[in-house]
């Protein structure tokens, strides 16, 4: 059983590690501290050497393509789309020992994050009358951004989870969106529409479908196994009925798959509001997203009005969250 | 009358070989040991498996091919007959139209359909707030309004208790009455087939055998039936 989930869920992780980009950026990256995914940042940005910054992009995707090379040697096959299992009964708990150890191992990652988190309200409750009215239009650029990649990830998440629901292990697919991290796409896309159009114009819609690409992965894990679950328990009475296309799609997958796809939209929805990745490549300075404006402001030293902006950044993205979960469980009464 | 011309159905060893012609409006079990093809003898004439040899044919036309929703039959499965999320009402109404639109007189006749089956009033509900009978009943008013010229069950009522079961299969025989389909009836106890059915199928060894008298089979079973039946 862990033998097949634990390499595949390494190279997820190896994948997003080495695409890292955000906290290096933020935290100030140089020479002595620079990422492959912040070199291609500062290969694009600041020396606008677009063959450097594809070369980057190409050792990058080597370097994640051995990676799950590696893992779907060791992983055995089947990896993908197991689960759906009930309640697991737990025998192995033994002891207080164990126990603590789990206990002292999640409080610390509880802790690794809270703190950050905490901090940010406390600075930036203080910070939000300073923030600029800049940073509310950044606001509302993110919010578009996020609603837009939200639904466009629904297109995309939805054909894939159908079709893996016939043939295991097409969800890998989503996997590429991982592999290929944000600015790889981003920089691909760059171009691919330079010598038709001018890129910083579409920063937006590219931001948004970078983000889509991006979620994808997660979405897939989440929506699989309940398209599955529809697809083998309802198949086939659908299929007598003669319940087919678009009105199957209307009155049997989307109803039965309501919680999983709100689950699937917040998180989409959440990632694409905090996500600085893509829009640090190709905005000019009177676009911004939030993640981005802020970034601006910690660069001109701005901390108050920064944090005010993480605090909105923070209330914006779990809502939003919470607001697509929310709808996924309502009317719940069966 | 439905005919399976040279049937063929090869799975991994598995092997299934139907050549024989059902009657239209005749009453027929078919009945085997466990694992011996009922289900897909089911499967094969409802369009969810397609053979790899020779041809189903209904009434003259060769509908090997044609899609389960456009096929004369109405099935009902081991599980899974209604949709949860819908109503009573929506589950019969499917029946009727596949996207739900439904005209005045349409409803009509989904009402009448649950009077018929003696669940008048329960059309707003959702079937989790329906009994394990109640929801039988709610699957066989879809049928009803179906009015396909041959009813497939697979073994619906086998999670009800005996008397239930009686009591669904006297509802199935006043619903072909009404409506003069035939029946196609997967069961594992031969007093479901002597009860409802003139006619049964042996599948066994590979082999789904021609229609014959349902008293004649059970009194002087074959080897391999009186196995099963011990």
């Amino acid at each position: 059983m862990l033998r097949r989930t634990v390499p595949l869920a390494a190279v997820v992780i190896f994948a997003l590690c080495i695409s890292s980009f955000t906290v290096a950026l933020t935290l100030g990256g140089g020479p002595g501290a620079t990422t492959v995914e912040l070199a291609i940042y500062e290969a694009f940005h600041f020396e606008f050497d677009l063959g450097r910054a594809a070369l980057l992009a190409s050792v990058q995707i080597v370097l994640v393509g051995m990676a799950a090379l590696l893992a779907m040697r060791t992983s055995v096959a089947e990896g993908f789309g197991a689960g759906m299992d009930r309640v697991v009964m737990r025998w192995d708990c033994g002891g207080l020992g164990k126990v603590s150890l789990d206990f002292v191992s999640i409080a610390g990652a509880c802790l690794f994050l809270l703190v950050p988190i905490g901090m940010v309200v406390v600075d930036g409750a203080a910070g939000l009358v300073k923030m600029p009215v800049q940073v509310w239009q950044a606001g509302f650029v993110s919010l578009c951004v996020s609603l837009a990649s939200t639904g466009i990830m629904l297109g995309l998440a939805l054909p894939i989870a159908l079709a893996a629901a016939a043939w295991r292990g097409f969800e890998a697919v989503g996997l590429l969106g991982i592999a290929a991290s944000p600015l790889v796409i981003g920089v691909g896309l760059f171009i691919v529409v330079f010598p038709i159009a001018d890129p910083f114009a579409l920063a937006l819609p590219i931001t948004a479908l970078v983000n889509a690409v991006m979620a994808l992965p997660f979405a897939l894990r989440i929506l699989v196994g309940p398209v599955r679950d529809v697809v083998e328990g309802y198949g086939r009475l659908s299929g007598t009925l003669g319940i087919e296309g678009w009105v199957w799609m209307r009155l049997i997958l989307l109803p039965r798959l309501k919680g999983p796809l709100g689950f699937a939209a917040g998180l989409a929805a959440a990632l694409s509001m905090g996500d600085l990745g893509v829009i640090a490549l190709f905005a000019d300075p009177e676009t911004a997203t939030l993640p981005l404006q802020m970034y601006r402001l910690m660069g001109s030293y701005q901390m108050e009005a920064a944090a005010g902006a993480a605090v909105l950044l923070l209330v914006s993205s779990f809502g939003l969250f919470w607001v697509f979960d929310r709808g996924g469980r309502s009317h719940v009464d069966a | 009358m439905l005919t399976l011309d040279g049937v063929v159905l090869r799975q991994g060893d598995f092997s299934l070989v139907a050549d024989f012609t059902v009657e239209a409006g005749a009453r027929v079990a078919v009945i085997g040991p466990s694992g011996a093809g009922k289900s897909t003898l089911l499967s094969l004439i409802a369009g969810f498996l397609q053979p790899d040899a020779g041809r189903v044919i209904w009434q003259g036309r060769d509908i090997t091919t044609t899609v389960p929703g456009a096929r004369p039959v109405a099935m009902l499965f081991q599980d899974n007959n209604l949709f949860p999320h819908l109503t009573v009402a929506e589950n019969v109404g499917l029946g009727i139209r596949p996207d739900l639109r439904l005209s005045q007189e349409q409803r009509g006749r989904v009402e009448d359909a649950l009077a018929r089956v003696g669940l008048a009033g329960y059309g707003a509900r959702k079937p989790a707030a329906l009994s394990g009978g109640q929801q039988s009943r709610a699957a066989l008013a879809r049928v009803l309004v179906q009015d396909r010229p041959l009813v497939l069950l697979d073994e619906p009522f086998a999670a009800l208790g005996p008397a239930l079961k009686a009591e669904m299969l006297d509802l199935v025989e006043a619903v072909l009455d009404e409506t003069g389909a035939g029946l196609l009836m997967v069961s594992h106890d031969p007093a479901d087939a002597r009860r409802i059915a003139s006619e049964t199928i042996l599948v066994a060894e590979g082999r789904a055998e021609g229609p014959v008298a349902t008293s004649d089979l059970l009194d002087n079973p074959p080897p391999v039936l009186r196995a099963y039946l011990g």
